[in-house]
């Protein structure tokens, strides 16, 4: 910002979105503290701001009671593997829409969008039996189809949004240059969108991560992600705050993590690159 | 561009998706829909057979349905209108000129990272838990009585929750929008005479327009299907207070057991967004030309 | 061998017809020049012989074998575009060789074709670069480089200097003369710019609203302009045109002069044009002055660097008679 302020006016403002941004980051800062406090100190009538007798049995605790590497490792097999799922579909669709378009291609972007739009509950039921009746119920694979099926128009639209701006002149004349499709795809349209993908490829990660709606219906014990996990925290027998916070801190650690690493390329592929 | 060629083999690429995605919404809709004129529970397998418009009588008909559309459109909304306008001031709060820019959007994304039910366990047990939470702490502290939140304040408990997740996101869509609007753009209407308040209505929020055609549309897309925060935290009670129409289906096709108005349930929740989703893309669809 | 014949050729892009039918012979070796104003299908009818677009009627020969329906890869064209279109994740090396890599030829075969072109436009140290680390006149050799190791059947150009300033494209347009005649190879080379037409083509072919308005050399095109809008579009500046009575003077519905066919008094003399200067151009070498003819409107003339009309001046002019051009009223030369 090459605009002129004096010092002070600076000062304020700084302290003012300090001061919001650290309230907006409050709970997760709250729960980052009371994982590492004894239960008797994270409930206890006049709080304590720092823990005041550093412990790590809540951990343990909590991967004792309901095995957090077990979830951790279906969270990410899910996520993962529903991404690179989509991105196998997904890259050829987006191919075509950005650099073959017809006078439909509009319709159908917004169609695939539309599918996001229904809403979960519409094919609950059926969903639920036919997983029942292929015993897909409670399997890491049959939750990774659900995955997949659910971000791929995000996937394609956001790929869709990067291809659009490579200029089509390139793959044309990878095309003259004798390239099959395959060959322009591999090695020409894919290494020039690598940010484009890769940005795509991380939001899909962390929306799939944080999917909580199907992971919790579709499975009990076997296949349970990090949602079911944190989930059966809700009712908390015999479980308080400071195992729960340890929990919440596990559960949410690594994407937020991946997601600090990456909000840049996050927030402009969300909006499908409506704004730059 | 494009020879017949390559659009034939565009279409060949396109198949695997527009197939995978068709029979996504069309097999399991027609099965809910072919459900939900039937008595079919999967506590009572004596009840069988067609079922006329019985199972959508039995759902609309019931008070807790109307409650649930209502609760829905005050979460969507709620929810839009705190993020919308928050982010607003947020982000020209944090397009000022200020220290630690790049930190500051870390810490304030954070929470749109967050799975919706640790959101709401932390906010549930560390924040509104009346006995142990933050907030009965401040309230203890100025010396008043703790609020129970979700049993006083259900739904308005909700939509605290999924805004706090929310916010963020539209923050930052709106300080990229922000970040873009050019310093000439900005200096001109200074030159012009434009005071801060005009500069805001006739520059910035013209500039910013698409943004918030954005970031309702995603937001809806997500709201409409809120669930795990009202599981974890209400379950939807007491009584009907924070059901919404996609926990309500959960409740009477999963938690009932009654597949039959679960499903005429789920119809009429696909009939709502449908209409919501027109609604949007008519107003989005030019906006998103991309 | 590279002849290109289309016999024919149509193309609409759903109801719009932009090219309505085109026939035309490009003898081996030949390097011909499209010209047009913009949007009147240069780029269209070019992309048709290289096979990115379909035609929707016609056939195009490619040393006599019927390419119509091929796909671009089995045409043996190579094309170098406006943009350059090279790609840029890969070095200058890798973006001359793709084109060979594509074909699965030998490494050795790659190594030997690239050195060769990189010697052939001085790309030599810049050979592990990236296309972003080029200037324009880089850029372009090396989408040249890439065309030239494929040893295609032809190059098609188009507008390939116009990204360029214009120094730069001075340069460019005479190296791209030497590279034809040191590899003798056929090109077609589409440009709006006149200029680059006069001084690179063996034969030019004037296009209009996807017609082909002349088909000739330089100087036959300069010379004979077969229609108004081919005497009008060749030469700069642009030739004056006078309709009417006069025109009728001279047995024709219209006629044209060349801005340099004038002779320039500034005392009246009997029979000749009388105007007054608005505008005079200095160049050093000429000087373009701008004159008001009464009766006829504005005409440009080209005069000598040392005549010194300025604004307000009286002038009368006296077009060579033998250098006047007749159009009838379909606008066809008599
Ligand atoms: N894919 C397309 N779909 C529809 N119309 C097209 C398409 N490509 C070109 N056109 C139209 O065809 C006409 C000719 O375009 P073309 O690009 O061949 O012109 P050009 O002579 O190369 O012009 P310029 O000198 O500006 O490059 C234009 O009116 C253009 O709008
Ligand atoms: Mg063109």
């Amino acid at each position: 910002m090459a605009r002129n302020v004096s010092t002070p006016t600076k000062v304020g403002f700084t302290i003012a979105a300090w001061a919001v941004a650290l309230l907006l980051f409050a709970p997760i800062l709250w729960t980052l503290l009371t994982a590492f406090k004894t239960e008797s100190e994270a409930i206890a009538s006049s709080p304590t701001f720092l823990p005041q007798n550093f412990t790590l049995e809540n951990f343990a605790a909590v991967q004792e009671r309901s095995d957090y590497f077990k979830h951790a490792f279906n969270s990410i097999v899910v996520s993962v593997g529903s991404t690179l799922l989509g991105l196998i579909i997904g890259v050829p669709a987006a191919w075509a829409m950005a650099f073959a378009p017809t006078k439909r291609t509009k319709d159908i972007l917004m169609w695939m969008l539309s599918t996001k739009m229904m809403p979960a509950v519409g094919v609950l039921i059926p969903i639920y039996l036919i997983f029942r009746d292929l015993r897909l119920l409670d399997t890491v694979h049959g939750l990774t189809i659900i995955m997949t099926l659910i971000n791929l128009p995000i996937i394609i639209w956001m790929l869709y949004t990067y291809f659009k701006e490579i200029p089509v002149d390139i793959l044309e004349a990878a095309r003259m240059d004798g390239a099959e499709l395959w060959n322009e795809i591999v090695h020409v349209l894919v290494p020039m969108a690598v940010p484009g993908i890769a940005s795509t490829l991380l939001l899909n990660v962390i929306l799939a991560w944080n999917e909580a709606f199907w992971t919790i219906t579709l499975t009990s014990g076997r296949a349970g992600t990090l949602t079911a996990f944190i989930s059966s925290f809700s009712s908390p027998q015999g479980l308080f705050l400071a195992k729960l916070s340890a929990a919440s801190l596990l559960a949410i650690a690594p994407i937020l993590l991946l997601g600090w690493f990456s909000q840049k390329q996050l927030v402009r592929g969300l909006t499908f690159g409506a704004v730059k | 561009m494009a020879t017949a060629q390559t659009r034939t083999l565009a279409r060949t690429m396109m198949a695997p998706a527009v197939i995978v995605l068709l029979l996504w919404m069309a097999v399991p809709l027609a099965m809910t829909i072919w459900f939900s004129f039937q008595n079919y529970s999967l506590i009572n397998p004596l009840m069988t057979g067609f079922a006329g418009w019985a199972n959508y009588e039995y759902v609309i008909g019931d008070p807790s349905f109307t409650q649930s559309l209502i609760n829905t459109l005050i979460l969507v909304g709620g929810v839009l209108l705190i993020t919308v306008i928050g982010g607003i001031f947020l982000a020209l709060l944090l397009d000022q000129p200020l220290w630690g820019q790049g930190l500051l959007r870390i810490v304030v994304i954070s929470p749109f990272f967050v799975m919706p039910p640790v959101a709401a366990l932390i906010w549930k047990n560390g924040f509104m838990h009346p006995g142990y939470g933050m907030l009965g702490h401040l309230w203890k502290f100025f010396g008043l009585q703790p609020v129970d939140w979700f049993n006083q304040y259900p739904l308005f408990s909700v939509v605290v929750i999924v805004a706090w997740q929310w916010l963020p996101f539209a923050t930052l869509i709106f300080l990229t929008a922000l970040q873009s609007l050019s310093e000439e753009q900005r200096e001109a209407a200074e030159m012009d005479g434009a005071n801060a308040i005009n500069r805001f209505w006739y520059i910035i929020m013209p500039h910013m327009a698409r943004s918030v055609t954005i970031v309702i549309l995603i937001q809806t897309i997500f709201l409409l299907g809120i669930f795990a925060e009202i599981r974890v935290t209400t379950g939807g009670g007491p009584g009907y207070a924070s059901t919404n129409i996609a926990f309500l289906v959960f409740r009477t096709g999963i938690l009932s057991n009654d597949i039959g108005a679960g499903s005429a349930g789920g119809v009429v929740a696909v009939i709502i967004a449908n209409i919501v989703a027109i609604f949007l893309m008519r107003a989005v669809g030019k906006n998103l030309d991309a | 061998m590279g002849s290109i014949s289309l016999e024919h050729v149509k193309k609409s892009f759903g109801e719009v017809q932009i090219i309505p039918d085109i026939t035309l012979d490009i003898k081996d070796g030949e390097f011909v020049v499209f010209v047009g104003p913009s949007g009147c299908g240069k780029s269209t009818l070019l992309r048709l012989i290289a096979g990115l677009e379909d035609t929707s009627g016609g056939t195009i020969l490619l040393d006599g074998e019927d390419m119509t329906k091929a796909p671009p890869a089995r045409r043996g064209l190579a094309m170098v575009f406006q943009s350059y279109a090279l790609y840029p994740h890969m070095s200058v090396r890798d973006n001359i060789a793709f084109p060979l890599k594509m074909a699965k030829a030998p490494k050795e075969v790659i190594d030997q074709k690239v050195e060769y072109a990189a010697r052939t436009l001085n790309l030599g140290s810049y050979l592990d670069r990236r296309p972003r680390a080029l200037s324009g006149g880089q850029r372009q050799r090396v989408a040249i480089g890439r065309a030239i190791v494929r040893e295609p059947k032809a190059f098609l150009f188009d507008e390939p200097l116009s990204n360029l300033d214009a120094a730069l494209r001075v340069n460019m347009r005479l190296e791209i003369t030497e590279l034809h005649q040191q590899l003798k190879t056929t090109m077609i080379y589409v440009t709006h710019d006149q200029v680059e037409a006069m001084t690179m083509a063996d034969r030019i072919v004037v296009l209009n609203a996807g017609n082909v308005e002349q088909f000739g050399s330089p100087l036959e095109l300069y010379k004979k302009p077969a229609n108004r809008f081919v005497a009008g579009f060749i030469g700069s500046p642009k030739m004056n045109f006078v309709d009417g009575q006069e025109a009728a003077k001279h047995n024709a519905h219209s006629i044209g002069v060349r801005p340099e066919h004038f002779a320039l008094n500034r005392t009246a003399t009997p029979g000749v044009w009388k105007g007054k200067v608005t505008v005079a151009e200095l160049l050093g070498s000429d000087t373009f002055l701008h004159v008001q003819v009464e009766g006829l409107g504005l005409m440009t003339i080209r005069a000598d660097g040392d005549e010194t009309y300025t604004h307000g001046d009286d002038v009368y002019l006296t077009p060579d008679a033998t250098r006047i051009y007749r159009f009838d009223a379909a606008g066809k030369a008599i």
